[in-house]
């Protein structure tokens, strides 16, 4: 405030001339209200200039405010994109929800044949054991169970194709985990431009707001790429494009 | 063979360790960044890396390099299997000295194969 307070000299001089205009005898009417208008004007000047600053700091605020090129990003911009990323959340989600059940729904019955299979032959073996079974039935169940064999082998690399395919489904936990990191980042800076705001709002001589400079990083690592909003024109579409660049630096 | 697998998420690493259990790998470790993961490796004798990009703590670039700086373990065979899927990294992982790549998602079929052709070219070399 170094500028706004009152001049002390010029305030003193003023005074101490209409103390000895006072004293004099000989000092006019007018000229005494002139002195006065003069010592007025001092607090005035210093009440206009206090005016002025406080409508300078107002107006920078709302300038700055309008100019943060940032808080128009998070609204045109990011927010949108963060609500596509959200999107492919759910989408990933419920791919693999249908996944596994639908490996699920094919393999119970699978699993369930096996086992009644099993249980015939359980039941004609014990009838074996126990010398009941003639030589044409011995034959039938030898039948069977060459059978069983050729199809247990099927049904179980079946069921454990369906197995790593339930495994594999699981990958979008660590996929949607980072796209909800980022969303969670992008909460956390619209909730510190929020309070940026409210400070803005309430004390408008807060000069200068800490811009959150984030530390450059030697490439910005962007977390898994979601289809139809890819980040850059560089981005690989998939491990083919990704072997086709490897290939071309001699891998 | 023993393997080190660096992921920060739990469910990719139990994915990894799943599918290399199928290709007949059982004998794997894990860590959650480089930062854990770079100390076993130097007191552990993996045969091979298996590591995302990244990971807070130390990344997978930051744990590569490590892993080349290092004289004992500059020879090990690194595969990254990251959501990273810019040009401009996977040139850079190149330049780090990365011996395979995988884009996530990825199937296990691309493992098996990167991991076969890994092990094709350290035994041609």
């Amino acid at each position: 405030m170094e500028s706004s307070a009152i001049n002390r000299d010029l305030l003193l001089e003023k005074t101490q001339a209409l103390i000895s205009s006072l004293e004099s005898a000989d000092t006019s009417e007018e000229q005494l209200e002139t002195q006065i208008d003069e010592i007025h004007a001092l607090k005035d000047n210093h009440l206009f200039q206090e005016l002025g600053k406080m409508t300078r700091e107002i107006h920078d605020s709302i300038m700055k405010f309008r100019m943060d090129a940032r808080i128009t990003d998070l609204a045109e911009t990011d927010i949108p994109d963060a609500k596509d990323r959200l999107e492919y959340v759910i989408t990933m989600t419920e791919k693999a929800a249908n996944t596994a059940m639908a490996v699920i729904e094919e393999g119970s019955p699978v699993a369930e044949k096996l086992g009644a299979e099993a249980s015939v032959l359980k039941a004609q073996w014990q009838k074996f054991r126990k010398r009941e079974l003639s030589a044409d039935e011995l034959r039938a169940m030898g039948r069977d169970v060459e059978a069983f064999f050729d199809e247990s082998d099927l049904m179980m690399s079946k069921l454990l194709s369906g197995f790593t395919e339930i495994l594999m489904a699981q990958d979008f936990q660590d996929l949607t985990g980072q796209i909800i990191r980022q969303v969670i980042n992008l909460v956390n800076e619209i909730e510190t431009n929020l309070v940026e705001l409210v400070k803005i709002q309430g004390e408008n001589q807060k000069a200068e707001s800490e811009q959150k400079q984030k530390a450059p990083e030697e490439t910005k690592l962007e977390g898994p790429q979601v289809p139809g909003k890819e980040t850059s024109d560089d981005v690989m579409k998939g491990q083919d494009d990704v072997d086709d660049l490897l290939a071309s630096l001699g891998f | 063979m023993k393997i080190l697998i660096v992921d920060d998420f739990s469910t990719m690493r139990r994915i990894i360790k799943n599918l290399l259990r199928d290709l007949g790998f059982n004998n794997t470790e894990e860590a959650d960044d480089g930062n854990t993961g770079l100390p076993k490796l130097q007191s552990g004798n993996f045969d091979f890396l298996v590591t995302d990009w990244n990971m807070p703590g130390m990344t997978g670039i930051d744990l590569l390099r490590a892993v080349r700086a290092d004289d004992k373990l500059k020879t090990l065979p690194v595969l990254m299997v990251t959501a990273e899927a810019k040009k401009e990294q996977i040139v850079m992982a190149a330049q780090e000295g990365v011996n395979g790549y995988i884009v996530k998602p990825f199937t296990a079929q691309t493992l098996k194969e990167k991991i076969d052709k890994i092990f094709e070219r350290i035994d041609n070399a």
